[in-house]
């Protein structure tokens, strides 16, 4: 249960550099079907359009859990999270085709606590919508 | 129509425990793309030094929901499910959600606002396992689109 990144060897300001995440209509079957989130504006078009949204649109939890495979992947330990938030400022909207839609993710480390533990502060982007904002993560490092 | 306030403050617990296992993580971190071996492999789990698979930071959300959907889900609340998207979300750990888990769930109405046309309704809900350890807080905000107009 540890982190394999170092505390000491992690500087405020130091960047994550940015990792593209793709999400096509099946993706949100499966996840609607993992999570128990079956709202009809995750996968079917009719329904979302008829609600006033453009077209089906990705599961909030879905976008912050790429967030989390971000920071777990950088930290090495999914264990090292100790807390993780964030606002959902814009829809990924994902349309009916075998790309679907790209989540752009980067993040940079904000501050250094105490007790070995980072803020990592994320930008999760997808076309030109900034889809996630106050997204954070507080890591214990090792 | 505007949220019901009198429900600020009522707290709805879990009727039966949730038991986290090894096979709902690993579908749980497919479904999220994710192919860690420590939410997927008991040995690589144990070798990172957990007891066992370790639940993604996001999996909370597959149980706490069904605590709040009964108060969402009730009448006189007067919330209209179409309208509602998720606002903001907020994961605080204790320790590392694992297979083996049996965890309750105690989710209070926090706090219910107008912004604009919407309606915010924050849910706070405390996950501890059957035996009293806290194991993790959630902090979910739903939003109702012109709910408040």
């Amino acid at each position: 249960m540890a982190a394999t990144v170092k505390y000491d060897e992690v500087e405020t300001g130091q960047e994550i550099p940015a990792v593209e995440y793709q999400v096509r209509r099946v993706d949100l079957v499966r996840y609607a079907g993992a999570s128990g989130d079956f709202n009809p504006i995750h996968w079917n078009e009719r329904y979302a359009k008829a609600v006033g949204l453009p077209d089906v649109i990705a599961h909030g939890m879905y976008t912050m859990a790429q967030g989390g495979r971000f920071v777990t992947d950088w930290a090495g330990d999914p264990g090292a999270v100790v807390e993780y938030g964030v606002r959902f400022s814009s829809m990924v909207v994902v349309p009916d085709d075998d790309n679907g839609a790209t989540i752009t993710i980067s993040g940079v480390v904000e501050d250094k606590r105490e007790d070995k533990r980072v803020v990592v502060a994320l930008t999760a982007r997808s076309g030109d919508a900034r889809v996630l904002s106050k997204a954070r993560a507080v890591v214990q490092l090792s | 129509m505007p949220l019901n306030r009198d429900f600020v403050g009522r707290t709805y617990e879990s009727s039966a425990p949730y038991e986290v296992s090894r096979v709902k993580i690993s579908e749980f971190a497919t479904a999220i793309g994710d192919s860690n071996p420590i939410y997927h492999d008991r040995q690589a789990a144990m070798a990172a030094g957990h007891p066992d698979v370790v639940a993604p930071p996001t999996f909370p959300i597959v149980f706490s929901l069904f605590g709040t959907g009964e108060a969402l889900a009730d009448p006189d609340l007067g919330l209209n499910f179409a309208m509602v998207v998720h606002g903001e979300q907020r994961f605080e750990y204790e320790r590392p959600i694992h297979a083996g888990d049996e965890l309750v769930c105690a989710s209070t109405v926090a706090e219910i606002r107008s912004v604009g046309r919407n309606e915010f309704l924050t849910l706070r809900s405390d996950v501890s396992t059957t035996s009293g350890e806290l194991v993790c807080r959630t902090y979910n905000i739903i939003v109702e689109r012109g709910g408040a107009a």
